[in-house]
């Protein structure tokens, strides 16, 4: 089977004060047969070229939207790229199949630890929850949402030796996305990718 | 040429050196100052030069030779045929006007029929020299009165043909002996066929030549890299022609002038200009300077009164004749004075035809020798009559009638009206009509309207700071008024009319620098933008980016920056009284205020230190 065509649309306004985003785009961008797109540097004024991004999106299968995690959600360009970009009869609505059956996901950084994003903790919901309108925008397109890859209390992480498990992590399951080694069932269904990614890995 | 080269070069130029910077200085042009510089070291002052002014003269009529070949280089044939009809009409009507009255007032004076023609024919001509020369200084050439008066030299020097040829018919005794066969007098023995075809043919090699030999040689010549062979070639050039033209009794500048009209359109054109342009710039100055040195004060002396009179007698013929042509002819007001003035002298052929007659017999030495002084002297006026009608007649005209009517324009309703159709104007036009908004555009430069016009837009003819235009221009129904015109003066009378005859409207205006930009401000213009501040903002932005900045940083840092830079000159336009003292110590007082900030900051290079994505101030809360 010809590999699966894996898009990284990648957005973080101000990636020179970075830490983690920065090494995960690093290695993504290590990835073979990867393609990367950082909005932020090609659109600098928000001035986004519609049939451009559409152009992209139709020559990939998986498209991972990467960005840290702003306000519980995406920093504001991915917002603008999914209203400029998703044109309703192209990916949604009568004659919208642009998109249909490719994979979406998010792979994302939070500051909160892991335990934050709880019913009970502080930030009160989970991230599937937080993420959910992303989930619908991708089902409302005829697309499947995948479980978010997400690094916790990125904040406190800040040395190159704490964040590169999180590089390998992410590298390997961009890997497997392109070479549909993951158990996409799953994937759908849990609550991160984390622990999948670890699993599929250890199985080999 | 008596005497030692160097010394006569020595003073002739020292003479150009001292003379001509006095003249500018005093703005009377860099033609009178050669003629008085010749005047001066003439026999009749100095004495530094002698009686070879004269020799000198014919050597320095290359200068004019040289400088028709300049003009026809700067002429498309294409242009030069849209002016046929000036040429042949105008000029032929001035001439044949001129040539009658001049004649009929020489024989009321009491010569007899035939020198009476003579004079007439001598002195309609005029100085192309001078004419050309001191409207080019003072950038007239290129208005309707400088393109007339062109058109009518360009044909004089076309008539000094046939009339060459008349002379010898009017003669009424022997012919002296020629003293002079250098002047056209050689082929005076040839049958008139003959004659013809050898001009025909003369004409023809230059065209022809000048298509097909001449460019291969220059291609040539420029491969080999020496720029001086290059030059030398240009000379060589304008030498071969001006002999082939003698040989064939031709005015030299008509061939010149032809050979640079062939070659107007070759790659070479630029290259040849600059070659040219010093040795034309001297030589017309030798020329000018031999014609104040050849000024016969002596016959001046013994009839002081006589000569006045007639200097004085045929600069009003003149300037009579030539202003009734005009006005016969539909030239406006402005451009018909120009015209008039300018051509009110006798002109350099007047030397040629003069000795010529003489020789043929035709006039006396005495009938000769005023003329030519006469000529010379009214040469010598000129100058100072362009002065007075560009000081004092030209101001008084214009105001009353614009060179150019206003475009008549037909009522639309289109939300936007742009005054100004430049650099700057047409992107604004661009992308309104990219848009779909329709606009009305008015532009006061007649080359721009015709430019855009060519590129299939419609653009009016018109002064925008007439109210009755801006009326006609929908200005009462516009949404939009875009002052993109790039004069200062004439943007900020037009603003001021804006403002004050339609209140409603919004303008939109283009500042040339910061002091334009608080002027509009004060005039209560809201939408003001200095001409140069967005792509110089871009300019910056790609420079940040090329230190390495991201490229979103980089555009915040620009809007950062834009923001700051527009609150800072609102300020200073608040301030802005016209008192350019007070203006500068506040901006002093705001630099110095800045640069303490950018000191007490620890963050020197953020000019965007908004915190924004700062994640830093949050780690404690982790």
């Amino acid at each position: 089977m010809a590999p699966r065509r894996v898009l990284v649309v990648f957005a973080h306004p101000a990636l020179e004060r970075s830490r983690v985003n920065r090494r995960l785009f690093d290695a993504a961008r290590q990835v073979e047969g990867i393609t990367t797109h950082d909005l932020y540097e090609t659109y600098p004024s928000f001035a986004i070229d519609v049939h451009r991004e559409q152009a992209l999106l139709l020559e990939h299968d998986v498209i991972v939207l990467q960005h840290p995690f702003y306000w519980y959600s995406a920093p504001a360009i991915v917002k603008e790229w999914l209203d400029v970009v998703l044109e309703h009869g192209w990916a949604y609505g009568v004659g919208g199949d642009a998109l249909r059956g490719k994979l979406l996901m998010n792979a994302t950084t939070t500051g909160g630890a892991e335990a934050a994003y709880h019913p009970e903790g502080r930030n009160r919901f989970t991230m599937r929850h937080l993420l959910s309108p992303f989930d619908q925008s991708a089902h409302l397109c005829g697309m499947r949402y995948l479980a978010p890859f997400v690094v916790h209390g990125a904040l406190r992480l800040s040395k190159d030796d704490e964040v590169a498990p999180w590089s390998r992590r992410y590298a390997q399951m961009l890997a497997m996305l392109r070479d549909d080694r993951l158990d996409l069932g799953r994937a759908a269904h849990a609550e991160t990718m984390n622990v999948l990614i670890d699993e599929t890995e250890a199985a080999r | 040429m008596s005497g030692d080269l160097f010394t006569q070069a020595f003073v002739y130029l020292t003479a150009a050196l001292i003379a001509v910077p006095i003249a500018n200085r005093l703005g009377l042009g860099s033609v009178l100052g050669y003629l008085f510089a010749g005047v001066v070291i003439g026999p009749f002052a100095l004495g530094l030069v002698g009686r070879e002014g004269q020799d000198v003269m014919h050597f320095a009529e290359f200068g004019v030779v040289m400088m028709l070949f300049l003009i026809g280089l700067e002429l498309r044939p294409s242009l030069l045929w849209e002016m046929r009809r000036t040429i042949l009409g105008l000029g032929g009507l001035q001439v044949v006007v001129t040539a009658i009255v001049v004649a009929g007032i020489a024989w009321a004076l009491g010569l007899a029929p035939g020198p009476a023609i003579t004079t007439g024919m001598i002195l309609s001509l005029s100085s192309t020299a001078i004419v050309l020369q001191s409207l080019s200084e003072k950038n007239l050439l290129r208005t309707a009165g400088g393109q007339a008066s062109f058109s009518v030299l360009l044909f004089q020097d076309i008539a000094v043909i046939p009339m060459i040829a008349v002379i010898p018919l009017l003669a009424s005794r022997a012919p002296e002996v020629a003293a002079d066969a250098a002047h056209g007098a050689g082929h005076a023995d040839r049958p008139a066929w003959l004659q013809a075809l050898l001009v025909l043919a003369a004409i023809g090699g230059i065209i022809v030549a000048g298509r097909f030999l001449v460019r291969p040689m220059f291609r040539y010549l420029a491969s080999t890299r020496q720029r001086e062979v290059f030059t030398a070639a240009a000379l060589f050039l304008v030498i071969a022609i001006t002999l082939l033209m003698q040989r064939v009794g031709l005015s030299a500048a008509l061939g010149t002038f032809l050979a640079g009209l062939v070659l107007a359109e070759s790659e070479y054109r630029h290259e040849l200009e600059g070659d040219l342009e010093p040795f034309k710039g001297l030589l017309l100055g030798l020329f000018f300077i031999s014609v104040g040195a050849s000024i016969d004060f002596a016959l001046l002396m013994e009839q002081p009164l006589l000569i006045a009179a007639l200097v004085l007698g045929l600069v009003v013929v003149k300037l009579g004749v030539l202003y009734v042509v005009a006005r016969v002819f539909g030239l406006v007001r402005p451009a018909r004075w120009l015209f008039a003035f300018a051509l009110a002298q006798g002109g350099e052929f007047a030397f040629v035809l003069a000795s010529f007659a003489l020789q043929n017999g035709v006039l006396t030495r005495e009938q000769a020798g005023p003329i030519v002084a006469v000529v010379a002297l009214s040469m010598l006026a000129t100058p100072l009559l362009l002065i007075v009608v560009e000081r004092f007649v030209l101001p008084r005209v214009t105001d009353a009638t614009p060179e150019r009517a206003d475009d008549e324009i037909p009522h639309h309703d289109n939300p936007v009206v742009i005054a100004g159709f430049g650099r700057f104007g047409q992107i604004v036009g661009r992308l309104l009509r990219a848009t779909g908004y329709e606009t009305t555009v008015l532009d006061h430069d007649a080359e721009t309207v015709e430019g855009v016009q060519r590129a299939g837009l419609k653009v009016y003819y018109g002064d925008a700071s007439r109210i009755e235009l801006l009326h006609a221009a929908g200005c009462a129904r516009a949404k939009v008024f875009v002052l993109a015109i790039d004069d200062r003066e004439r943007s900020l009378q037009i603003a001021r009319a804006v403002r004050q005859h339609f209140p409603n409207l919004q303008v939109i205006a283009r500042a040339w620098d910061r002091l334009h930009y608080y002027e509009l401000r004060k005039l209560g213009i809201t939408h003001v933008f200095r001409e140069t501040f967005g792509s110089a903002m871009e300019a910056g932005t790609a420079t940040l980016r090329a230190l390495g900045l991201r490229a979103h940083q980089a555009h915040r840092a620009s809007q950062a920056y834009r923001a700051q830079d527009a609150r800072a000159l609102e300020e200073l336009a608040e301030l802005w009284d016209g008192d350019e003292d007070v203006y500068f110590a506040a901006v002093r007082r705001a630099n110095e205020e800045a640069e303490r900030l950018l000191k007490a900051s620890a963050k020197q290079r953020e000019i965007v230190s908004d915190g924004a994505f700062d994640n830093e101030v949050l780690r404690p809360d982790a």
